[in-house]
């Protein structure tokens, strides 16, 4: 078994070498390395200030780093150097105290820009109710009459038992579908009122740039808006307990007239078992 | 003046010391407390390292292979009790028993019998969360954060939890206490405070932290005891309370916690690079108020650690410039050190190495904590892989790595022995690799949007897992080298001179190797 799952990892290597070469969008993403630009506006924002703030490590580590080991291959008793005997510089000490400063300054203002917007979630388009349960999802589309619960796929579910000797690799999806997905219009400001029926949970949708806590007794505000169609996935975010692992949120993303369909069809339902949105 | 201080005490010769168990029991000797406490950390740096192997190995490959969630979850929680209250801190402890009254030229701490009794508690409380682990419901499983409501879900172990929380709180407050009376009372004359080497400077430091943060712990965890046996609800919102009021309280404890870990570290990486670039340290005021400036930055940006919980914008941007603030002093230490290595006249011994590893990959983990800082970038990184990459690198190759740089540099000092060098430097370079290859990865896997604290995962996630689990594995197994090197050190080997190194400063290099049982009975001067 061991062995199969090397030979899948090398498999893998390779398939993402032959990604990376190849002029391709389907890069493989079982090698990837870095953050989703994601589909929303404010996502993609993240993603700037997170690739700003790396850079600017990345500048500052290479400054340092360099000095370092400059100084660990230069200045080493074996070359026979004499030790200097300098011990302090008020001008350099001064230097690097205040440029870091002038820099963090310079990140905190894009930073600051963009925490404001997402934290405003005014002019909404639909507003959905998420509640975390112990270990599920609950999603309620206030004003419409459609509510129901969302939880691990049963393919997934079977085959993450202890000893189930299901492959996960065979599971299409494994520990990211749900029966019920939420859903949702394409380019609709949607805001989410989170909270929780017994622990903390915390809903997490990396390409929607979006975690907040889902607290028992209380109600958190957040907002995202879609700006491609398409299905994203995500996973509960605060550990809940047993399952805390398995309890993934899958969000279809839909054409106005799709989404509109769809709530027909699940007002339809009401009252009786909600249907899957998707075909399975 | 001098001679009122240096009476040799009389009694010296005529101490009937008692031998075996009765000796490690009773004695108020500050190496023997020293000794104890490091021996301490070591056997819990095993435990909480063998809980951390049975996570890796069940994270080795997707699906469940070898333990349930449930038992995943107490992993996680005590693998991290453990290795913060029972290896980081009392080795700091131990560290801080030997050389503080080496370093200020004491003949002990001010307080031995309570310094005594601050280490024999430590086994009694880990002994007790140790049990848990067998109790009906098993250990704590809630994170060792212990957040409500989840935590309230414990089993008959809850209680237990606690009162070993509060027992390695006493233990730690008394071992505080006892440093900072004796670094305020103790020095030696002619020793001013800006005279004191930065170990000594670090610790007194870290005391204060210690002393204003445990009671918050102990407050918050006495609240959880309440709010389960005895009916309130400080965090129950059905009673009026609130859960988030908790992560409030206990983040107040936990960011100077933070660097109640790490501030040590500094102070050990402060004596090492010195001694091996034979050069003194670059900017010592410097370093001193940035400490300060650092434990006084601690108290307030504890909420950066909970983002995601709803907070107004004021507060969410109050602790986001807060906690970028703590760049700067952060930033001055590591040029600071970066300086003091610059036109030296460096050698390679294992401290030095580990120092070196510790100056490049602390640096790595503040990086990456400044990137936390970022609260729109933070909503992404927060509970993900990412942060678990970001505070392992501080704490392993950070506050591991300086205390396994500091046991290499004093155990001459310890033992009169040097260490095997071969060994020594094997050891470091398999840990340093293990460390990379176990942390690394493991920032793209929380970018790429593993959540921590899941026995199982998404199989997109399964190369850097199985990279991850082979360097913990590397990582963890080569420490099996560290006791053999300690062992062997105390055992035999090369005479260490008094001085060990090539002349390096500080009283503890005027005492003998091995430090005989009693120093400074006389006072040295210090000019």
């Amino acid at each position: 078994m061991l062995t199969a799952t090397f030979r899948r990892g090398l498999a893998a290597a390779m398939t993402a070498l032959a990604a990376t070469l190849a002029p391709a969008a389907t890069l493989a993403n079982d090698w990837q390395l870095n953050m989703p630009i994601g589909v929303t506006d404010i996502s993609a924002d993240v993603y700037r200030l997170h690739m700003t703030i790396l850079w600017i490590c990345i500048v500052i580590g290479v400054i340092v780093f360099s000095a370092m080991i400059y100084s660990i291959f230069r200045h080493r008793k074996s070359l026979g150097v004499e030790p200097a005997k300098f011990s302090h510089s008020t001008k350099v000490e001064v230097v690097w105290t205040i440029v870091p400063v002038f820099i963090l300054i310079g990140m905190a203002i894009p930073a600051t820009e963009t925490l404001v917007r997402m934290e405003d979630t005014s002019g909404s388009d639909l507003t959905i109710k998420v509640t975390g349960y112990q270990w599920l999802w609950e999603y309620e589309y206030l004003d419409e009459d459609v509510r129901f619960f969302s939880r691990l796929h049963r393919d997934s579910d079977r085959a993450r038992q202890l000893g189930s000797g299901i492959d996960p690799f065979s599971v299409e999806n494994y520990l990211l579908e749900v029966d019920n997905r939420m859903v949702v219009p394409v380019d609709a400001k949607v805001r989410l009122l989170l909270t929780a029926g017994d622990v903390i949970h915390a809903w997490w949708v990396p390409d929607f740039a979006v975690k907040k806590d889902a607290i028992p007794g209380f109600i958190n505000e957040v907002w995202f808006q879609a700006n491609e169609t398409g299905v994203f996935r995500g996973q509960c975010a605060e550990l809940c307990g047993r399952d805390h692992g398995f309890m993934p949120i899958v969000v279809e993303v839909k054409s106005q007239e799709d989404y509109q369909a769809w709530l027909a069809a699940q007002r339809g339902e009401l009252g009786d078992r909600p249907v899957a949105s998707t075909n399975r | 003046m001098s001679n009122t201080v240096t009476q040799a005490p009389a009694h010296d010769d005529h101490h009937e010391a008692p031998k075996g168990l009765v000796r490690w029991l009773t004695t108020t000797n500050h190496k023997d407390i020293g000794t104890m406490y490091l021996l301490f950390a070591l056997l819990m740096f095993f435990v909480g390292g063998a809980m951390a192997l049975i996570i890796r190995l069940e994270l080795f490959q997707p699906g469940l292979q070898y333990v349930q969630p449930e038992f995943f979850n107490q992993m996680t929680t005590m693998h991290a009790l453990i290795m913060i209250f029972g290896a980081v801190m009392p080795a700091f402890v131990g560290l801080a028993n030997w050389m503080i009254p080496l370093q200020i030229g004491a003949p002990d701490m001010a307080l031995p019998r309570m310094n005594n009794f601050s280490f024999w508690i430590l086994p009694f409380a880990f002994t007790l969360l140790l049990s848990t682990l067998f109790m009906p419901g098993g250990g704590p499983a809630s994170g060792w954060t212990l957040y409500p409501p989840l935590v309230q879900q414990t089993g008959d172990a809850l209680p237990f939890v606690i009162l070993a929380i509060h027992l390695m709180g006493i233990s730690s407050i008394m071992g505080a206490i006892n440093v900072v009376v004796t670094i305020m009372n103790m020095r030696a004359p002619g020793m001013t405070l800006l005279k004191m080497p930065l170990f000594t400077w670090t610790w007194l430091i870290t005391a204060y932290l210690l002393i204003a943060v445990m009671p918050v712990l102990a407050g918050a965890v006495t609240m959880l005891l309440t709010d389960q046996f005895f009916g309130t609800t400080f965090f129950h919102a059905a009673g009026g309370g609130d859960p988030v009021m908790y992560q409030h309280i206990f983040w107040f404890f936990g960011h100077p916690e933070v660097y109640i870990m790490i501030l040590p570290a500094f102070g050990i990486i402060s004596e090492i690079i010195p001694t091996f670039a034979r050069k003194p340290l670059f900017g010592y005021d410097a370093m001193v108020y940035a400490t300060a400036s650092i434990a006084f930055l601690s108290f307030i940006v504890w909420a950066h650690h909970m983002f995601t919980v709803g907070m107004p914008l004021a507060g969410q941007l109050f602790f986001m410039f807060a906690t970028m603030l703590i760049a700067v002093p952060t930033g001055v230490k590591v040029f600071n050190w970066t300086a003091t290595m610059w036109r030296g006249a460096m050698t390679f011994e294992t401290p030095m190495l580990f120092a070196i590893a510790f100056l490049f990959l602390f640096t790595i983990g503040g990086f990456s904590g400044l990137m936390l800082s970022i609260v729109p970038a933070d909503y992404q990184y927060h509970d993900s892989y990412f942060v678990v990459a970001h505070f392992h690198y501080v704490l392993v190759p950070g506050a591991v790595f300086a205390i396994m740089a500091g046991v290499y540099y004093w155990l001459p000092k310890w033992t009169g022995h040097m260490y095997d060098e071969t060994l020594g430097k094997i050891h470091f370079w398999l840990s340093v690799i293990g460390v990379n290859v176990t942390f690394f990865p493991q920032h793209f896997l929380g970018l790429a949007g593993m959540p921590r604290r899941i026995p199982d995962y998404a199989t997109q996630f399964a190369n850097f897992n199985m990279m991850s689990s082979i360097g913990a594995f590397i990582f963890g197994l080569s420490q099996l080298m560290f006791v053999y090197i300690i062992f062997k050190a105390i055992r035999g080997g090369a005479k260490a001179t008094a001085e060990v190194w090539d002349s390096p400063k500080g009283l503890e290099w005027t005492v003998p190797s091995p430090a005989p049982h009693h120093t400074f009975d006389e006072a040295p001067q210090v000019k």
